[in-house]
């Protein structure tokens, strides 16, 4: 007789010896460090070329961002709908990304036309323009998008959040206004362009179903451009925390939700608290099962969806709560919030749970090492950060052997409510 | 090429099993044939309601998320308009978990009053969060009630209006249960490093014992062919006036649902289509333009939509989109172009075919259609089309009086 009430035996995934499929690394003539992870069954290849490109480097506001943007704007042979034109012809994608400290152009496509696009990705890299034009259209379409968002809690939250923390002359607390826009000109683009991508340091990281040749022709394309020649700049930020902890926003009058932001400083990925507290994050807000969402979603019902996290930063980063709440529930919203902090600090979590969430983690980790995109997306983690996959084996290592006690210390030490910041949107 | 092997219950349930041994993993993919089309127009929001609730616990075990996580699994869920599927992915060797789960919660449900209460609660937080607090968000509520006049397409998947999910009742919870949630209207597809003979058992254990229920019949008021174009104007408190047009398309399974598919590439797929490069670019009376169209399985629509630049007259901006239009019907396309159109799709779907849990939702989503094989010919199907096929299907559907127009203004 089939017994429905008793679940199936289980293989405990902290049981799982975990391997991270090693990278292959090699280098261009040019010394442009190439990452590659040939794996997968579908005839798709990826290559992101990495910048050290990021708003790190920019001396005014949206400088890094705009010259990131319009790459694929023209070059001196070419205007946008061509470049456009031709990587959409082959059925590609050519996407481009400006984070904090680096800069990406990423190319998704079928293995067979990898030879057909990776001259144009070289042109752009070399000889774009930036033609007055484009910019102008950026600048009108980009303050149009703007005009849009700041309607929204969840966007002026973001941005509001973040400046708390860091500070609005630090990279990751700074953010775009109209003016900015409006103060961009193409000479900074220009001069942006040049430093930093065409004598600038570029990393290369290529998955999927790699052609056999792939080798030979990034180093033809890529392999004797001026790249890691320059030294690059090194630029420090202090961080300018808000004096003030507790931040009431009022948007939209009419608003039916406030964006929550809760948030403190945290150490950077190298800090030695930095992994365990990953696992004391997955038991606080950081997946479906957490206590946030138990407790704030699943018994009270005050939200769609409540998440806790810690940026992704490559510097000293900050450890997150977000949500969007009714407006009239806000307050209880944070107070809850509050209380699951208490109890962490006061209780240690019982083995039971905290067995569920380190099979949960490692469930997980198996997953996201399943496909080359998402491998590579790993050791790009790894690399950019200057880790190795020691780092992997420790992250596995720790979340198998942590216990109640080790995680408590870090609740006593990082969940106290007087050192995060908090606001509400509304 | 994705096989499958395919066999089906005494009780109906059809099963499809899709082997990838390079894969650690395990999908169990469970789809149930009611969407938001199969709603009562009083109780709209009911089927996405209803997947909230499919969370809350079933007869025989509490909470359906615990156990999964314990078993190093992760799962979701989502809502169309025409279906309801459920997928959880997790280490192959711990997939009876996931047999056991789902079982259950075919067999049936807990029905928690408390469940109830809190998912509607959390389903208005949904609403409001994406349709009532977010500027523009209810654009889809006032075009789909424009558009369609009979079919059920004329409502969203969150529903109407909130008081329709706030009215939900426990007994509306059972009868919709019992009348969509049975093995004959449903489909599991497992995908992953597993093998047929092991799955054929589990299914049986599991699956088979679950009575099979009565078969769902679908008799949809399908929408009458448009013949007087609609317009309507609306203002709100937007920073950016929008327009939004939508013309009525074939079905899921006809030809004119491939060429509408590649007519919208060639308007609007990516920033070197027509009417980016035209209007945003060239004309700069737009800031963005998309075209698009849902994929529904009934009749759908073809929507191009755009924010107009600022001090744009909205009458220019369409009359610039007509124009656009016009050269599609009269023109044939160059065959670069459309060999530009096709290479694209044939890239979308070698992307989409890369995760186990895409392959299986795919083969679910065919099979529900009528063969899961559909899968590996559709392909074939975009290149059997010609330029006078794109001529012709412009034609056909771009009439004005078979659109919908609205406009919806920065008050």
């Amino acid at each position: 007789m089939l017994n429905r009430k008793i679940q199936p035996t289980i293989t405990d995934a902290v049981s799982f010896d975990l391997k991270l499929r090693t990278c292959e690394q090699y280098q261009l003539d040019n010394t442009v460090p190439v990452y590659s992870m040939n794996a997968g069954t579908q005839d798709v290849l990826m290559i992101e070329w990495v910048f050290k490109a990021g708003n790190w480097f920019e001396q005014k506001n949206i400088v890094a961002g705009t010259t990131n943007f319009l790459l694929k704007n023209g070059t001196s042979t070419k205007t946008a709908y061509q470049i456009n034109d031709h990587f959409e012809f082959y059925g590609a994608y050519l996407n481009r990304t400006c984070y904090n400290e680096t800069a990406s152009i990423t190319l998704h496509c079928l293995s067979k036309h990898i030879n057909e696009l990776l001259p144009v990705v070289a042109e752009l890299i070399t000889d774009s323009i930036f033609p007055e034009e484009e910019l102008t259209t950026y600048q009108q379409n980009q303050k149009q998008k703007l005009s849009v968002n700041l309607k929204k809690c969840d966007f002026i939250a973001n941005r509001l959040i973040d400046e708390y923390v860091y500070g609005f002359h630090h990279p990751y607390g700074k953010y775009t206004s109209t003016l900015d826009y409006d103060q961009l000109n193409r000479n900074e683009l220009v001069e942006f362009f040049k430093r930093f991508y065409a004598e600038g340091h570029c990393t290369i990281f290529t998955a999927g179903k790699i052609p056999s040749d792939l080798q030979s022709q990034l180093n033809k394309y890529f392999g004797a451009l001026p790249l890691q020649q320059r030294a690059i700049p090194n630029i420090q930020y202090n961080l300018q925390s808000s004096q003030e902890k507790k931040h009431q926003i009022i948007n939209d009058a009419n608003g039916v939700q406030g964006a929550i932001r809760i948030a403190r400083p945290f150490p950077n990925k190298h800090h030695p608290d930095y992994q365990k507290t990953q696992i004391l994050n997955n038991v606080f807000g950081g997946f479906f099962g957490s206590r946030l969402m138990s407790n704030i979603r699943e018994d009270k019902g005050y939200t769609y969806g409540i998440h806790s996290y810690i940026q992704n930063h490559m510097g000293d980063t900050a450890w997150m709560i977000s949500t969007e709440a009714g407006r009239d529930v806000c307050e209880a919203t944070i107070s809850e919030v509050y209380k699951e902090m208490e109890i962490l600090r006061n209780e240690p979590i019982d083995e039971d749970e905290l067995s569920l969430v380190k099979n949960y983690m490692l469930g997980t980790v198996l997953g996201d090492l399943d496909g080359p995109f998402q491998l590579i997306a790993r050791w790009k983690n790894y690399v950019l950060n200057n880790l190795d996959e020691q780092y992997f084996y420790n992250s596995v290592q720790l979340i198998k052997s942590t216990g109640a006690e080790e995680l408590n210390e870090l609740a006593k030490k990082y969940l106290n409510p007087e050192e995060f910041y908090e606001l509400t949107v509304i | 090429m994705i096989e499958y092997n395919r066999f089906t219950l005494d009780n109906g349930l059809t099963v499809l099993v899709h082997e990838d041994t390079a894969t650690p993993m395990a999908v169990v993919n469970v789809l149930y044939d009611v969407g938001a089309r199969d709603e009562h127009p009083e109780k709209t929001g009911f089927a996405h309601l209803f997947e909230h609730l499919m969370f809350g616990g079933s007869i025989n075990i509490a909470d359906y998320d615990e156990p999964l996580q314990r078993a190093g699994g992760d799962n979701n869920a989502y809502t169309t308009n025409d279906l309801t599927n459920y997928y959880c992915q997790l280490p192959a060797q711990n997939i009876e978990t996931a047999f056991w789960l789902e079982s259950d919660r075919m067999l049936s449900l807990a029905f928690s009053e408390k469940s109830l209460s809190v998912q509607r609660k959390v389903v208005c937080e949904e609403f409001r969060e994406h349709y009532i607090n977010k500027p523009y968000g209810d654009v889809w509520k006032h075009m789909r009630h424009l558009a369609y006049t009979v079919h059920p397409y004329q409502w969203m998947t969150i529903g109407k209006e909130l008081s329709h999910v706030e009215n939900a009742h426990i007994d509306d919870v059972k009868h919709f249960f019992f009348k969509h949630y049975r093995p004959v209207n449903a489909i599991l597809v497992v995908a992953g490093n597993v093998k047929t003979e092991d799955i054929k058992q589990l299914a049986q254990k599991w699956f088979g014992p679950i009575p099979m229920g009565d078969k769902y019949i679908r008799c949809l008021p399908q929408e009458p062919v448009q013949n007087q174009a609609r317009r309507l104007t609306i203002e709100a408190e937007v920073p950016l006036d929008a327009f939004v047009k939508t013309w009525h398309m074939d079905a899921r399974l006809n030809k004119g649902y491939y060429t509408a598919d590649l007519i919208t590439e060639i308007l609007g797929g990516g920033a070197s289509s027509r009417l980016y490069q035209s209007l945003v670019k060239e004309q700069k009376l737009f800031s963005n333009l998309d075209c698009y169209h849902f994929g529904s399985l009934d009749a759908g629509l073809l929507t191009i939509e755009g924010k107009l630049v600022k001090g744009v007259d909205i009458n220019k901006a369409e009359q610039a989109i007509s124009e656009q239009i016009a050269q599609i019907q009269e023109q044939p396309v160059a065959i670069a172009e459309l060999t530009k159109v096709k290479n694209k799709t044939e890239s979308v779907i070698a992307f989409e075919d890369m995760s186990i849990m895409s392959r299986a939702s795919s083969l679910a989503m065919y099979e529900l259609m009528g063969d899961a094989s559909l899968m590996n010919t559709e392909l074939e199907k975009y290149q059997e089309i010609n330029p006078q096929d794109i001529v012709d299907y412009s034609k056909q559907i771009f009439r004005e009086s078979n659109s919908n127009t609205l406009h919806y203004l920065a008050k």
